[in-house]
């Protein structure tokens, strides 16, 4: 566990991805199975053993530390993990006791019973020191946060064989922690393991945000124009098992989420075809119409599928790429071609819950920027709501895992923005954990004396590190109280900071006091230069609720 | 007599009202006791300042001769009276020249630690426990997730650390005064001989306290000295990520102060190498020290008192936040030295 440990610890503490890949291959490399097979499948997400959650973590800690002192702590280093594995009593001599290896507190928690958990998690603090009960933790809770994607980890382990992630991803779906096999592969020992997966995860095409500067270099003709749903990237896949029919919906990272929608896995059963991986979005349909995000979060938070979850919520496909077919590998094909495959297939499938994007037909980027601003108008028809830009993907790109440049582009909408007043603010969590970070900001509304501002959302991110240390340097110079973690900040017609908040809509909340809730607001620029009086009413936001 | 009676809490800061003089003012005033030379303890302007000769020299290198309308120098235990007052200062352990203050009037006694520490330290001599009534102590690390490491450990692992890179130059983070040259003695503890470099900013303080008779051995300016891989270069924290690093070697960048001991704040500077070394009491030291005044009241500025108040009034004493507004850290903060 110390050497996993040690790796975490100057992991959290590599800026450089180089610098980050460095390290863990060196950690493979010196590290013997299973260990370092345990430690891949704590970098890639994919240890199974019951997770504590942070309730358990924070019940374990209050028995031995001053509740007052931990909170106190916890609020300052903004880390649950941290502060735990900083406060935990007895970190006295430990040279002559036994330090458990990384395969061995595994198997240990994988052999807990839910109810014996919280022993055996305590006793396993006991045993290891201040950064082995930080790794513990991080890994227990299941958050490691040391900079490090599943992505990268295995570009890692690839380069102990000289290969590319790829080389990993194609296999990964058909193996399991410790890795041995793939071990005794890349170092040469033993032959290529065989992908026995037939449904695996094809590591997803990302596209670029683009800028309207970068328009002008590309030419309207070698691309294909659709429009950009606002729901969640999926893959479906399905293949043939021992046991029949292999089904899987995967997230955009490859994570498997086939269990939460049952209905779209019955939907992927009745596709008269036996092995096939379609890319697409995951929306929610309510008579045809495509329902805004807000829905779909909706059913997304709840964890309970129940009946009544999946008739007031039903869940649809609406693909745009086909991967596989038959066992054909598509993606070496232009999107051109992939595309009249898709358009076959979905059509010869002749299933509810799956459809197809559609096209945008275009000639200039004129006509484009037109229909992005006013997809109803364009076609789009009442679904206009639930999209929220266009995508390019040039005609004759293959289909390449990861963020290839020049191949795909998103194109958002303008997002919305107000005007708002700076209310209170609280420190960040993580890496911003000495700085006020989080911030509440509000609008006008008429009050019963005068006008008065109401809290309308948070804001965590817009801003660049410099403007957080002026805004940090701000909410300390006009603090007029303080509410444990949180600061109050001067708001006063003639006193105040106006922040412009861009965001991507707005809903009705009961939650909130001021009955709106904004969708993915953020700081696009800090008004020093506007008096806080000037800054917009709440009923600017409510013209722009979308029904 | 009350200890609030002997000093009470003005916008300029803490005042004694019989002496009629300021401790550690943060705005210019007629008469002002010092008690270390950091810059949000001593300010340029006073009228009348009295402090270690220490403090008065350091505070004339970094304003000028003429920061104070008068001065006068204290040595530690001497014993002096002002308006009836009895005033004396004794060491702290935080920098060198660096003093808590003890008040006495009538059966009163009250202390100001000013900023302190526990742990030996090369350059300056350890803090004396004081015994009083009323202790107003510092908190700047005073949560229980702050401990300081072994400063010894800490001087260890930036030795392994150049052994691992010796071709990438090692640019150590640490205040100007004080950190800086504790840092260079604590080396030389260590058995490192070689030379020490140091940014333009730390070049007076470190100056003085060899002159002082601090032994810190061969220090170097770095300016001109070339890209120097693989040896040890202190700078101002805010210099580490300066268009000025990139003069050197692949620059590893290393940070000794006591925030170190939580993540974040070292990744939020893009640290690589955090070393936990502190000028300040840990909060072990703060709550040994607290026991160890025998005080009867506690007052707390700095950093984070409420865990120290909660702790202590739960042990039977009377203890209060103190909000001195302005009196930062100097470890906070960004010194203003380092275009210097
Ligand atoms: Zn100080
Ligand atoms: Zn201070």
């Amino acid at each position: 566990m110390n050497r996993f440990a040690a790796l975490l610890d100057s992991l959290a503490y590599e800026p450089s991805r180089l610098g980050k890949l460095r390290l863990m291959t060196g950690y493979f490399r010196a590290v013997g199975d299973p260990d370092r097979g345990f430690a891949l499948a704590a970098l890639t997400g994919t240890l199974s053993f019951r997770h504590a959650k942070p309730a358990l973590v924070r019940t374990l800690i209050y028995e031995r530390i001053d509740p007052v002192l931990f909170d106190l702590s916890y609020d300052f280093v903004g880390d649950l993990s941290e502060t735990v594995a900083l406060l935990w009593p007895g970190d006295h001599d430990k040279s002559g006791s036994h330090t458990p290896r990384l395969a061995e507190v595994i198997a240990t928690l994988d052999a807990a019973s839910k109810l014996e958990l919280p022993g055996v998690l305590a006793r396993l603090l006991d045993a290891l020191d201040e950064t082995g009960r930080w790794a513990l933790l991080k890994l227990i809770t299941g958050a490691l946060r040391v900079g490090v994607s599943a992505r990268l980890a295995k570009q890692a382990v690839a380069e102990l064989g000289g290969y590319d992630a790829n080389a990993i991803e194609d296999l990964w779906h058909g193996l399991a922690p410790p890795y041995l096999d793939l071990f005794a592969w890349l170092e040469g020992r033993e032959p290529r393991p065989r992908p026995h997966d037939s449904a695996p995860f094809c590591p997803a095409m990302l596209a670029h945000a683009l800028t309207e500067r970068e328009l002008e270099d590309l030419a309207p003709a070698d691309f294909c124009a659709e429009w950009k749903w606002d729901g969640i990237r999926v893959q479906a896949a399905v293949g043939i098992g021992e046991g029949g029919k292999i089904i899987r919906l995967y997230s955009r990272t490859g994570e498997e989420i086939s269990a939460a929608f049952p209905d779209l896995t019955e939907m992927l059963a009745r596709v008269p075809h036996a092995r096939f991986s379609l890319d697409g979005e995951l929306l929610i349909l309510r008579t045809g119409r495509v329902q805004s995000f807000g829905v779909l979060q909706q059913r997304l938070n709840r964890k309970q599928v129940t009946a009544a979850l999946l008739a007031d919520f039903p869940a649809h496909i609406r693909a745009y790429d086909l991967l596989g077919l038959e066992g054909e590998d598509l993606r070496a094909l232009p999107f051109a071609e992939r595309r009249r495959k898709l358009e076959a297939f979905v059509a010869a499938a002749g299933v509810e819950r799956l459809d197809l994007s559609p096209q945008v037909a275009f000639a200039s980027w004129d006509f484009l920027a037109a229909a992005r601003r006013d997809p109803a108008a364009a076609g789009a028809g009442a679904d206009a709501a639930a999209i929220e830009g266009v995508m390019l993907k040039r005609r004759d790109s293959i289909y390449v895992p990861g963020r290839p440049k020049g191949l795909w582009y998103k194109w958002k909408r303008d997002p919305f923005a107000v005007d708002a007043v700076l209310m209170y603010a609280q420190r960040g969590h993580g890496k911003r954990s000495s700085f006020y970070s989080d911030f509440t900001f509000g609008l006008w509304r008429a009050g019963n004396d005068g006008d008065e501002l109401v809290p309308v959302g948070k804001a965590y991110f817009g801003f660049t590190d410099d403007e957080l240390r002026l805004l940090d340097r701000y909410v300390r110079n006009h603090t007029t109280n303080r509410f444990g973690p949180v600061r109050e900040v001067t708001h006063m017609p003639d006193e105040g900071l106006v922040l412009e908040i861009a965001f991507e809509g707005v809903n009705h909340s009961s939650r909130h006091k001021s009955g709106v809730a904004m969708r993915f607001p953020r700081i696009s620029r800090i008004r020093w230069d506007k008096p806080a009086r000037e800054a917009d009413r709440l009923e600017t936001l409510e013209r722009l609720i979308a029904d | 007599m009350a200890a609030a009676d002997i000093l009470t809490l003005k916008p300029a800061g803490l005042y004694c009202a019989a002496g009629d003089f300021f401790i550690d003012p943060l705005r210019p005033v007629p008469r002002a006791l010092i008690t270390h030379a950091h810059s949000d303890h001593a300010r340029a302007g006073h009228g009348h300042v009295l402090a270690t000769a220490e403090t008065l020299a350091i505070m004339a290198i970094r304003y000028g001769e003429n920061f104070a309308g008068a001065t006068q120098a204290v040595r530690y235990g001497e014993a002096l009276t002002i308006s009836g007052v009895e005033v004396g200062f004794f060491p702290a352990g935080h920098v060198l020249g660096s003093a808590q203050i003890r008040l006495v009037q009538g059966r009163a006694r009250i202390v100001v630690s000013g900023d302190y520490k526990r742990e030996p330290d090369p350059t300056c001599p350890t803090f004396e426990p004081l015994a009083c009534d009323t202790f107003i102590s510092e908190a700047t690390f005073g949560l229980p997730v702050f401990r300081n490491a072994d400063a010894a450990g800490e001087i260890g692992k930036l030795l392994a650390s150049q052994k691992l890179f010796p071709e990438r130059t090692h640019l150590v983070g640490a205040y100007p005064l004080g950190k800086a040259q504790r840092i260079i003695a604590l080396l030389r503890q260590a058995g490192y001989d070689r030379p020490v470099y140091i940014h333009g900013a730390l070049e007076k303080i470190t100056a003085y306290y060899q002159r002082a008779g601090i032994a810190l051995g061969d220090v170097r300016m770095a300016a001109g000295a070339g890209a120097l891989p693989g040896e040890i270069v202190l700078c101002p924290p805010g210099a580490i990520n300066d268009l000025w690093s990139r003069h050197f070697a692949e620059p590893r960048a290393a940070f000794a102060s006591g925030w170190m001991r939580v993540r974040a704040h070292a990744r939020q500077r893009g640290i690589e190498l955090p070393l936990v070394i502190s000028d300040h009491a840990d909060w072990d030291g703060l709550c040994a020290t607290v026991e160890e005044t025998q005080c009867s009241t506690l007052l707390v500025t700095h950093g984070e008192p409420d865990a120290l108040v909660h702790c202590f009034r739960q042990r039977g004493l009377e203890a209060a936040p103190l909000h001195i507004l302005g009196y930062g850290d100097e470890e906070a903060e960004t010194p203003t030295e380092t275009d210097a």
